[in-house]
């Protein structure tokens, strides 16, 4: 099967044609917002990262910057730096360079304060888009594509409807030889053994292991033992009787094929298939993380309704319920709670779901892109 | 019609309620064109587990095609399956 996406110079597909402002820190975040609002075609990010990062943080942020800024639904970036942060464009644009991803670059500092920075970014973002729009699509074939599968305000129903249905529109897109990733390592505790026998290798178990090990360590230096208090007391109350049984609810909607690779927050896997993103939970951060890994877009459940999108990538939203369905209709893409009204199946949904996303990756609007919905958070541990 | 209960994985030997239901009540799941029915010996609240087949002491249960924990009593097809005769294999957040 093929979707009709762009295909960049630097190798990467598309199934977006945006002009990105990128403030790389959050002290010229009001600028890239100001010039992006001046250009239609552009899209824009505010974050509160860029500065005051060391080790490991500062290659994380590096690192999702990169991913974003040279995303393949990414056609051009215009950088705003103030001037004075950590990561200024100097950082990125060795690696931009080397993709072969086009850049430019307006400074606060360097080019009149705000009034001049804007002003000379908005001309430069005009001549971007009126550059991308000349771009045609062209057919590409679904092994190309990459999905991320996130879920976020979870409910009873999320382990029994929309997260296995998204797992079955997972090894849909993955029998068509693409690729699906799922994160929120926390969200694994207990499946360790489940997980490390669907691994492609032993390297691959050992990563996962070490994945799950990892985030309850962190989270035990913060002084929370996640593994003694699961499940919850509220848990056992609503049916659920161990551990396993939890993370399985959630680790499904990554479908249940061989996990060919563990990758960290932001890195791009080499290996096409289901892989594992290991990386926190908190919903925007982790969308964040999944589009600068190279998804080029998401699906998301949720139970409870949450109406998060993302700056450069469309995301969808399944409803694990009928009843947050109808209350929230204009946020909600497919309904996985026909599967509790009789009107529908795991296997129904999940043909529902997988036909959304080759519409959307075909160029359909999701709802929470449609709504304007541009939520956009990079995850990194201090600033120092 | 609305479904009593659902079965995930055709390896599974419980279902979960989709509503709260009541012993005596007959269940029938489906999945990937095979029914499995059983009659309920206890009441099952929704959110619950109820066996499909009998687990014998010591048998894995399986939702999602792998094991939950095993049976720490022999259970009946149509009983319930929680805390009481079912045990992580992974320790438990209460114990």
């Amino acid at each position: 099967m093929e979707f009709m996406g762009y295909r960049r110079k630097t190798g990467k597909v598309g199934i977006r044609n945006h002009v990105l402002v990128f403030p790389t820190v959050v002290c010229s975040s009001e600028e890239a917002r100001m010039i992006s609002e001046k250009v239609p075609g552009t899209v824009y990010a505010i974050h509160g990262a860029g500065c005051g990062h060391v080790g490991e943080d500062k290659e994380q942020v590096i690192r999702t910057m990169v991913g974003i800024c040279g995303h393949g639904n990414v056609a051009s970036v215009l950088l705003v730096e103030n001037g004075c942060e950590v990561i200024t464009p100097e950082v990125l644009m060795p690696y931009l360079d080397e993709m072969g991803q086009a850049y430019a670059v307006v400074s606060v500092q360097e080019d009149g304060g705000t009034p001049g920075c804007v002003e000379k970014g908005i001309g430069i973002a005009r001549k971007m888009v009126d550059e991308a729009n000349k771009l045609q699509k062209e057919p590409i074939p679904l092994s190309e594509l990459i999905l991320g599968c996130e879920c976020g305000g979870s409910d009873a129903f999320s382990g029994l409807t929309a997260n296995p249905a998204l797992g079955i529109a997972a090894d849909k897109l993955i029998a068509e030889g693409g690729t699906a990733i799922f994160s929120e390592t926390t969200e694994m505790l207990g499946c360790e053994n489940v997980l490390a026998r669907r691994a492609l290798d032993e390297q691959v178990a050992k990563d996962i292991y070490d994945a799950i090990a990892n985030a309850e360590k962190t989270a035990m230096s913060g002084g929370v033992d996640i593994r003694g208090t699961q499940p919850s007391p509220g848990n056992i109350e609503g049916g659920l009787s161990s551990i396993e049984e939890k993370s399985l609810g959630c680790i499904r909607k990554g479908g249940n094929t061989t996990i060919t690779q563990v990758v960290k927050y932001a890195e791009h896997p080499t290996r096409k298939g289901c892989v594992i993103m290991d990386a926190t939970a908190a919903d925007v951060m982790n969308n964040t993380g999944l589009l600068a890994s190279g998804c080029h877009l998401i699906v998301f459940t949720t139970g409870r309704g949450t109406p998060v999108g993302a700056n450069i990538a469309p995301v969808i939203k399944v409803s694990t319920n009928s009843v947050l369905y109808n209350k929230m209709k204009p946020n909600i893409d497919v309904n996985a709670g026909v599967i509790v009204d009789g009107e529908g199946t795991l296997e129904s949904v999940g043909q529902e779901i997988f036909d959304k996303v080759i519409a959307v990756a075909n160029g359909e609007l999701s709802k929470a892109e449609a709504l304007g919905h541009r939520e956009f958070d990079i995850h990194f541990r201090m600033i120092i | 019609m609305k479904p009593k209960a659902i079965l995930i994985d055709t390896k599974d030997n419980v279902a979960t309620a989709f509503q709260d239901l009541k012993a005596g009540d007959n269940v029938t799941v489906s999945l990937e064109g095979t029914d499995v029915s059983t009659t309920l010996a206890q009441d099952i609240p929704f959110g619950h587990k109820f066996a499909l087949t009998d687990i014998a002491l010591h048998e894995p249960v399986v939702k999602y095609g792998e094991a939950i924990g095993l049976a720490i009593e022999a259970i009946k097809a149509g009983q319930h399956v929680h805390i009481h005769n079912m045990e992580s294999q992974k320790g438990r957040g209460d114990k």
